[in-house]
């Protein structure tokens, strides 16, 4: 079998699955409980490692293989997610996506992942953090440690203590996530319990506590003089605990208890959680989230998430279809002129017919070049995912409109300006977590991404409830980057300061960061957007936060476009540049220095002779007392440009003109009018000097 | 005997070129020519050639030859060499014929005023025809067009 045919088809889902994988480990984190997730990724993994064997990428098989052994016991919940194995499985992740893309370059997507095989085999065999795992176990098989239940002796002990009116408390204590030395924790509660009273019973036992085999919680039965609030309070004291729960116990409770006790061993695969009431009902909630993930996965396999059907088209032939369907429209015009002149009846409605077929058709044949934007996005939430955590913040980036479209041409070309922006915003906009909670907003960071369509645009926005840009601070530096000068910045209104953040050399990070801060990202952001025929403006409130708003044309193949005459001769001007048209009397033509300018709008603009830059042969304005001009603009430049004779707005193809004519002053390509002639489109850039 | 090779044959001011069949994409009837501004004069412009745009070049004025208005019998040949698409606009194309490609000569310093360069080799065909055949690859280099224009300057 020759494998290259499928290499192709290889490589396009193994992206898909990478994407899934990503997607789903995301949402995971964020409800570690949704077991239906799991079986989602087990199932993306799944299918990865069997095409990844079938190609004979044995290093992508294997690195799969692991990681599904840790979903597996996820999936039969033997496992409990944790921050270290979401750690491991993404950084597993990344492996498999720098070896599918060393096959992509051409390689054989081997690649040394001995470190993540053994993390991951550490995993599947619990010891990676030993005790951990068997006290947030459910399943009472696979806790056979299961102990914390009281001996004979020692509820004996607890009954006379009771009876002789001591104090006996149940107590539950939770150190932090973080906490660095949980053992010194643990002796720390014991010494404090010790002074104060006397421990019956730990779990773990206090053995395992000293050589830290728990995982965050522990519980102490103990007898104390103290009483119920001040050992809450005492405890709670203690540094890097993060919960802590006193209950007295009486006889009635613990005979609970003991019947609790008898009642999980007749039933072995029930809860063995003590039967203190409120773990119980702890209990019963943990059951009912069970019930309801088992529900949700079962909503999950009736209903399988709307993916779309498709299939994959070779952009060049998306090209040639696009290609034939314009000479059609051509013909279609030719065969209206036809009909007209012929006056028959039949022919006239078939000609109409084929009229509104074929503009449904072109309706179908540009949207099929049309990406959904999600298609860029969707790389995003693991990078915003991944900077937050290297920078120490907490973020959460919201999405919406991930379904609006865009021409493949754009799509391909804007991920790397968003890639700038969000970092940007990441690292410059969102402030770190005691920043923002000196500054009285939430600890967490919100980042909006939005996309919509408005008009012949669409709108990408990226928006944080960041710090917002220090308007002082920006002058400074653009004054001291030589940027402006100073008397120019007195007459800055706050806009025009917000946009000098994008020019070039430009950066108000103190420091220098990994993630952005070297002053090229904001200008290249924007000449990249500029020349995909888009605009970027910037809003922003000190303090509040800021928004950068990317318009982009739906289309680079349509565009907009004033069709003029020159003469014989016929040209496209894009209807983007051009901010009016008029016409002008030869007087009112002013000669400043040898150059022709007019008055437009208060304003002295030049006068460019169309005719003269392209060298008309059959026409000159200079003959005419009267004459047509269009308004253009370059950024805030302006010039009216002579021509003969306006023909109409239009919705024209852009063609290339080839790679034997590149470098046309003052052209930047052609299009293909209705007449099946070529009209050339004008650069108006290139026409503002 | 040497191997085979198809080539379209073309005349160019009473003499007869010729062009391997397998860089030739189509021969068109002339159609109307859009002057594109600013380049070298025997560019012409460029035409639409079912939906593509593809610019078309007077081999004449190419060649340095004396330009002629365009007859009934003129042609646009569009070859495709190294990933270009280019129209040459010759007097009349009226032929296919079979060389040998033993019988292809190197090519004398000047053959009616076009530089040896812009040639393959001559080969001789039929009763005692010539055929010049181009090398399209220099045919299409502007560089060196270029640099004669500057020393003219």
């Amino acid at each position: 079998m020759d494998m290259n045919a499928y290499l192709s088809m290889f490589i396009d889902e193994s992206n898909d699955h990478l994407q899934a994988l990503n997607e789903n480990l995301l949402r995971l984190e964020n409800e570690p409980e949704d077991l239906s997730i799991v079986q989602s990724i087990f199932r993306s993994a799944h299918t990865l490692k069997g095409m990844s064997a079938t190609m004979g990428f044995e290093d992508l098989a294997s690195l799969t293989h692991e990681m599904e052994n840790v979903l597996d016991l996820v999936r039969n919940s033997k496992l409990k997610m944790d921050s270290f194995i979401f750690d491991t499985l993404f950084k597993g992740l990344d492996a498999l996506e720098s070896m599918v893309q060393d096959i992509v370059a051409g390689g054989t997507g081997k690649a040394d992942v001995t470190a993540i095989v053994a993390s991951l085999q550490s995993i599947v065999k619990g010891d990676y953090k030993t005790a951990g795992n068997e006290a947030t176990t459910v399943s009472a098989g696979a806790a056979p440690g299961q102990t914390r239940l009281l001996d004979e002796f020692q509820t004996s002990v607890i009954q006379q203590s009771i009876d002789s009116g001591h104090n006996v408390y149940f107590i539950e204590v939770e150190v932090r996530e973080d906490c660095v030395l949980k053992a010194a924790r643990a002796y720390m509660v014991f010494d404090l319990l010790g002074k104060n009273g006397e421990i019956i019973k730990s779990e773990p036992s206090v053995t395992d506590l000293e050589q830290e085999k728990f995982d965050r919680s522990f519980s102490v039965f103990t007898i104390s003089t103290m009483s119920q609030e001040e050992l809450e309070s005492q405890i709670a004291a203690i540094s890097e605990i993060e919960k802590v729960s006193v209950v007295l116990l009486d006889l009635e409770s613990l005979a609970m208890l003991n019947s609790a006790a008898a009642a999980a061993e007749a039933a072995p695969a029930a809860s063995a959680v003590p039967a203190q009431p409120e773990i119980a009902a702890e209990a019963k909630a943990e059951a009912g989230k069970q019930v309801s993930a088992a529900r949700s996965q079962a909503a999950a396999t009736s209903a399988p998430p709307a993916v779309s059907r498709t299939i994959r088209v070779d952009i060049d032939r998306l090209d040639a279809l696009m290609n034939l369907f314009s000479e059609l429209l051509i013909d279609r015009v030719r065969l209206e002129q036809l009909s007209s002149e012929i006056r028959r009846n039949d022919l006239t409605e078939t000609v109409e017919h084929m009229t509104r077929v074929s503009s449904d058709l072109q309706n179908i044949v540009l949207k099929l070049r049309m990406v959904p934007v999600d298609s860029v996005f969707n790389r995003f939430p693991r990078m915003i995912r991944d900077l937050a955590k290297t920078l120490d913040k907490k973020i959460d980036l919201v999405i919406t409109g991930a379904d609006t479209e865009l021409d493949r041409t754009v799509i391909d070309e804007i991920g790397d300006p968003l890639v700038h922006l969000l970092r940007n915003s990441v690292d410059h906009g969102i402030e770190t977590v005691e920043e923002r909670l000196a500054a009285g907003k939430p600890e967490t960071g919100t980042i909006h991404l939005r996309a919509y369509h408005s008009g012949n645009h669409v709108f990408i926005e990226v928006e944080e409830d960041g710090r917002g840009i220090n308007r002082e601070k920006v002058l400074q530096t653009a004054i001291k980057n030589g940027v402006v000068t100073e008397d120019q910045a007195k007459q800055l209104t706050n806009e025009e300061i917000h946009m000098l953040i994008f020019a070039a050399g430009f950066s108000t990070a103190d420091k220098i960061s990994d993630i952005s801060g070297r002053g090229v990202g904001l200008d290249v952001v924007k000449s990249k957007i500029t020349s995909l025929g888009g605009n970027v403006t910037v809003d922003s409130a000190l303090g509040r936060g800021t928004k950068f708003a990317v318009q982009l044309p739906l289309t680079l193949s349509i565009i907009s476009a004033m069709l003029i005459k020159l003469g014989s001769e016929k040209y496209a001007i894009p209807l983007s540049s051009i901010v009016e048209t008029g016409i002008i009397q030869k007087e009112q033509i002013l000669h400043v220095h040898g150059n022709r300018m007019i008055h437009f709008r208060n304003a002295v603009i030049p006068l460019v002779s169309l005719s003269k830059v392209l060298d008309s042969p059959d026409f000159n304005e200079q003959m005419e007392s009267e004459t047509e001009i269009v308004v253009i603009r370059k950024g805030d430049k302006w010039a009216a440009v002579t021509v003969d004779e306006f023909i109409g707005q239009s919705e024209i193809v852009l063609k290339s003109l080839g790679k034997y004519l590149t470098n046309i002053e003052a052209i930047s390509g052609a299009t293909i009018l209705g007449d099946g002639q070529v009209a050339l489109i004008i650069d108006p850039n290139a026409l503002i000097k | 005997m040497g191997e085979e090779l198809k080539v379209i044959v073309f005349s160019l001011a009473h003499e007869e070129y010729g062009i391997e069949v397998d860089k030739v994409r189509t021969i068109e009837r002339l159609s109307p020519i859009t002057r594109v501004p600013k380049t070298f004069s025997f560019i012409k412009g460029v035409i639409n050639l079912r939906g593509i745009v593809v610019p078309v070049i007077d081999l004449r004025g190419r060649f340095g030859l004396e330009e002629a208005a365009t007859t009934e019998n003129s042609r646009i040949i569009v070859v495709a060499v190294n990933d270009m698409e280019v129209g040459f606009i010759v007097d009349s194309a009226n032929d296919v014929v079979d060389i040998d490609t033993d019988s292809i000569d190197l090519p004398p310093e000047i053959v009616g005023g076009i530089k040896a360069k812009y040639l393959r080799g001559i080969a001789k065909f039929g009763d005692n025809r010539l055929l010049i055949m181009l090398n399209l690859s220099e045919v299409l280099n502007k560089s060196e067009v270029i640099q004669l224009e500057q020393l003219e300057v």
